[in-house]
């Protein structure tokens, strides 16, 4: 029976292992340094503000590995020999495998600041992060002020969890605006203002320059780099972004770049073995995605798509039109499609900004300025319905067209109040069109 | 704010206490004249009852609840024993015209109820006295502190949104010291309630006022109940509407379940009273109103004229044809998680419980077992009895009527609904009872699983598998395992409280009524990958 080994028990690795077992009798084995089982790491933020129990973020109970025949092995991969298809581990023990994926995720990066392995300066990636965390900053007596650096969206859950202990937080952010660097500058600014409302010390245009110990070897300040400013504090957290975890990797005959580099099949440089999720990073990028995609539901794609082809059905990895979402603080996000930042945007990307006056909901729809054909849609505050924007990409409907349609897109919950009709107002008046909100249900719409 | 919130919490507790207290106050006695009057009024025909009962409570000594409690039933007994010893003899005498008669002279009823009765006209002291007073110190107090400590939640919790920080941190809200307290006295308050009604007389004095007000007649326990219920929810919806202020499904929700606690359960039951006719609760379905088709309610009903009709056709058409058909319009959360008491008291008081509720596959096969055992249970019970009712015969199916009620009585009606299903919120959730044991429920359920518009809808491929929705379900449906796969909630015991959605961060869930059509939808893959892919999978 071919045996299917697979490193990293994420939503890649675990994905993949449960549609092969849909799929086949293959042996299958995760293997992870991090945990017993598998457990969201979206959720982690949720565990320290005490919203969930770590249990809580376990998708499965622990018998649906046993009754899936999905063994689990605990152990630290340290060099992955491909001649004798063999891992051997930390311990030293070993495991030979017929088929071997590599679903390692990511690590947070560091960039070389001095002073960033002191104790006290964290990432918040996976669950060792969340119990340094809950030692590092259990309460406000122990942690009387945290500094986050890097505005991203792990560096705002990480404010939040502080926030949520009452530890007072200053938030470093290299940019002008809280994530301009992705988001256009309206909802970026309303971002930033509603940081603030939550009494986050939010520094804009700021870096890091250095870190700074106290005699035990632990944080006691940071210095700015603009101002020389020392900020005392018990805790940093580094969160500026993150880079595919493959230092094991790099030691194999296994091709990397920045992550393992795989082709569209997912293939890596060596046959029989595959990278998928963060650690994976493709040759050439896929239209407008990034060559490496830490996102939760590509390595969730990526793993579905390898799937088909373990058991013999090759395929491609083609993921459909892009969406994403997040929360920001009390702000839901969801993207649909494309719709640029001010760094990024092609010439003929026009966008129509609408924001509520309460500043916590605002729509961003980018059409193109000449075709008039919707490339993508950010929506904060208001739930709009992925099954609606993915049938209007696919069917290229012009912004027209979905303007007058955005009721059937909402998916707020029942009875609360509707923006579409101030939506449609304003982007009338704005572009001298006369549409007509219409009332038809996104399903007799498309039916 | 953080002093005004302990200030309430400090409130609350003297309140608490002072209501607490007032059972062990008061002295209890009657003259022999009213002892006689008395047994003339409940007509019992027992020769040594009186002075059993003369000897028993018209003392000189100040008798407390507890102690007249067992005197009284002690001479309930000793009147019982004495014609039981009678039986015994003229049986042994084989004296069978003799045996035949003593059975009359006995005294049937529970011991606590006949004490009770006794207790609510034997009673004096300060709580009587100063009904109005008393009122204001364990009521009113306990309203006061409760909102101090509610109310600055409006600042304390910042902006409109979902705030359920440091809930698996607290003691009261994740099965700590505090949660068991709490236990122990709404388990106690409802033993006593249910089956030492005569221990907590006191309290009826407090009531005896607004009660006279309303209905005209002196408070029962029920009473006390009924009006301990409404001031709880409202209360405690205070604190739903500051929690989900953002929410407005929450907050309409919320209104709904309190407008049909006050006014149809306890408003409407009362003035009916007052107004000579049977007092009832329009909107208390059968099954889960279970002796709705007693022979006693029956009859009562049919002989309180065309209003008695009335009620008796409603509660049936209401059965059979009103819930079914607004199920499948809306889902059981029309009823649930809108309309019934349980669920309101559920959705108010049980709110910060919510979390608690077992999500594991095993805690689902059971609910399965339980919750429909139960309305077979109902079911059989009902038919037993108005089969015997309506052939006169004492029995059906090899079934006694009697003993079939008085089990489900005691065993669902008062032990599953009120003592586990309510005392038990701070360690199983707060809809135990809803969950595994109500027969409404469970005949909704199937309507809702079978044969209704209702779904919460998962938005495409947007879940991350976080587990909020799993979470803080309160009836233990593993939400996330659906929303993960991109597959709608049909879930025959989904109350549609909507609390997934709302605490879900990334806009995942939404409760809905459409078409029947793609309700129910597995999927093997996601919205959001290769369009070949999932026409290859999912059409498979």
């Amino acid at each position: 029976m071919e045996h299917i080994v697979i490193i990293g028990n994420g939503i890649s690795g675990v994905t993949l292992a449960r549609h092969i077992r849909k799929n086949s009798n293959k042996k299958i084995t995760i293997v992870s340094a991090e945990t017993d089982y598998f457990f969201s790491r979206t959720a982690l933020m949720y565990v320290y503000m005490g919203h969930m129990k770590f249990e809580h973020t376990q998708p499965y109970e622990n018998w649906f590995w046993e009754k899936n025949r999905i063994e689990l092995k605990k152990g630290f991969v340290q060099t992955i020999e491909t001649h004798s298809k063999t891992l051997h581990f930390a311990k030293g023990d070993t495991l030979q495998y017929d088929k071997l994926i590599l679903a390692t995720g990511s690590k947070p990066n560091k960039f070389g600041w001095p002073g960033q392995d002191l104790d006290g300066v964290q990432g918040l990636y996976n669950k060792q992060d969340l119990d340094t965390l809950e030692q590092n900053a259990p309460n406000n007596k122990v942690c009387n002020r945290a500094v986050i650096v890097g505005g991203g969206l792990i560096g705002i859950e990480f404010a939040e969890m502080l926030v949520s202990r009452k530890i007072p937080v200053t938030f470093l952010v290299r940019e002008s605006s809280f994530w301009n660097g992705v988001l256009p500058e309206g909802e970026s600014e309303m971002i930033s203002r509603h940081i603030k409302t939550h009494h986050i010390d939010l520094r804009l245009s700021t870096n890091l320059k250095e870190i700074k110990a106290d005699e035990n070897g632990r944080v006691k300040s940071i210095i700015i780099e603009e101002t020389g400013e020392e900020i005392n504090c018990n805790v940093v957290g580094l969160t500026a972004g993150v880079t595919p975890n493959i230092d094991f990797i790099k030691k194999s005959n296994i091709e990397t770049d920045k992550g393992v580099l795989v082709n569209r099949k997912l293939e890596t440089s060596v046959p029989d073995v595959y990278a998928i999720g963060d650690c994976a990073q493709q040759r050439e990028a896929i239209g407008n995605r990034r060559p490496i995609e830490a996102v939760w539901y590509t390595g969730r794609m990526m793993g579905e798509t390898l799937a088909q082809t373990i058991c013999g059905n090759p395929m491609e990895y083609n993921p459909g039109h892009w969406f994403n979402s997040a929360k920001f603080m009390d702000i839901e996000y969801q993207t649909y499609g494309w719709v640029f930042g001010e760094r990024n945007r092609p010439d003929y990307e026009k966008h129509f900004h609408w924001i509520h006056k309460d500043d916590n909901k605002c729509i961003t729809i980018a059409y193109h300025k000449d075709t008039k054909l919707f490339l993508g849609i950010n929506t904060f505050g208001i739930r709009m319905r992925h099954e609606f924007f993915d049938n209007v990409l696919t069917k290229k409907w012009t912004v027209d067209k979905v303007i007058e349609h955005l009721s059937a897109a909402n998916f707020d919950p029942e009875f609360y109040k509707l923006h579409e009709k101030d939506i449609v107002t304003q982007f009338n008046s704005e572009t001298g069109s006369t549409i007509l909100l219409s009332k038809k249900s996104w399903r007799k719409i498309f039916a | 704010m953080k002093i005004i919130k302990h200030t309430g919490l400090v409130l609350f507790i003297i309140a608490l206490t002072i209501f607490t207290g007032t059972l062990f106050t008061g002295s209890f006695g009657l003259t022999k004249a009213e002892v006689e009057e008395y047994v003339t009024a409940q007509g019992y025909k027992s020769e040594v009852i009186t002075e059993a009962l003369e000897k028993a409570v018209s003392t000189e000594k100040e008798l407390s609840i507890f102690e007249f409690s067992n005197r009284v039933r002690d001479a309930y007994q000793a009147s019982n024993d004495h014609y039981d010893n009678l039986i015994a003899k003229y049986d042994a005498e084989k004296n069978w015209d003799k045996k035949g008669e003593q059975y009359q002279y006995k005294i049937y009823g529970k011991p606590h109820t006949l004490s009770y009765n006794l207790a609510k006209n034997a009673g004096s002291g300060y709580v009587k006295e100063n009904a109005g007073l008393m009122w204001w110190l364990t009521f009113g107090l306990g309203i006061i502190g409760a909102l101090l400590f509610i109310l600055p939640n409006f600042i304390l919790l910042g902006a409109p949104g979902i705030k359920n920080d440091g809930v698996f941190h607290k003691a009261a809200t994740n099965r700590g010291w505090i949660a068991w307290l709490v236990l122990f006295y709404l388990v106690t308050f409802y033993l006593l309630l249910y089956f030492k009604a005569d221990y907590v007389v006191n309290w009826t004095y407090i009531l005896d006022p607004i009660s006279e007000f309303l209905n005209g007649g002196k408070a029962s326990q029920w009473f006390v109940y009924g009006f301990l219920y409404c001031t709880i929810m409202t209360v405690m919806a205070v604190r739903m509407f500051i929690k989900y202020r953002h929410n407005k499904y929450q907050i309409l929700r919320t209104t709904s379940v309190l407008f049909f606690q006050i006014v149809f359960a306890f408003l409407i039951p009362e003035i009916m009273t007052s107004l000579n006719m049977p007092g009832y609760d329009f909107k208390n379905a059968f099954p889960l109103d279970y002796d709705f088709f007693f022979e006693w309610n029956i009859e009562k009903l049919t002989e309180s004229g065309a209003v008695g009709l009335f009620i008796l056709v409603w509660g049936t058409i209401l059965t059979l044809v009103i819930v079914p058909l607004m199920v499948y319009f809306f889902g059981k959360r029309w009823y649930c998680s809108w309309v019934c008491g349980c669920g309101g008291l559920a959705e108010t008081l049980g709110d910060p419980y919510r979390q608690l509720s077992d999500k594991s596959l095993k805690s689902w096969k059971l609910e399965r077992w339980v919750i429909h055992s139960v309305l077979v249970f109902s079911v059989l019970m009902t038919v037993v009895t108005l089969y015997c009712y309506f052939s006169g015969a004492e029995s059906f199916l090899g079934i006694h009527s009697q003993w079939i009620k008085d089990t489900y009585s005691f065993l669902i009606g008062a032990w599953f609904a009120g003592v586990i299903g309510t005392g038990f919120y701070p360690i199983f959730g707060n809809r135990v009872w809803c969950r595994f044991g109500c027969p409404l429920a469970a005949y909704l359920g199937l309507v809702q699983r079978f044969k209704s518009r209702f779904r919460i809808s998962t938005n495409g491929g947007q879940c991350i598998s976080c587990g909020n929705c799993s979470t803080y379900c309160e009836m233990g449906i593993d939400v996330r395992a659906y929303a993960q796969k991109g597959e709608n909630i049909v879930r025959s015991s989904c109350v549609g409280c909507g609390v997934c959605s709302a605490v879900c961060p990334r806009g995942v869930l939404k409760l809905e009524n459409d078409s029947m059509d793609g309700r129910i939808n597995p999927t093997e893959v996601l919205l959001g990958n290769d369009v070949n892919l999932l026409d290859l999978l999912n059409k498979k």
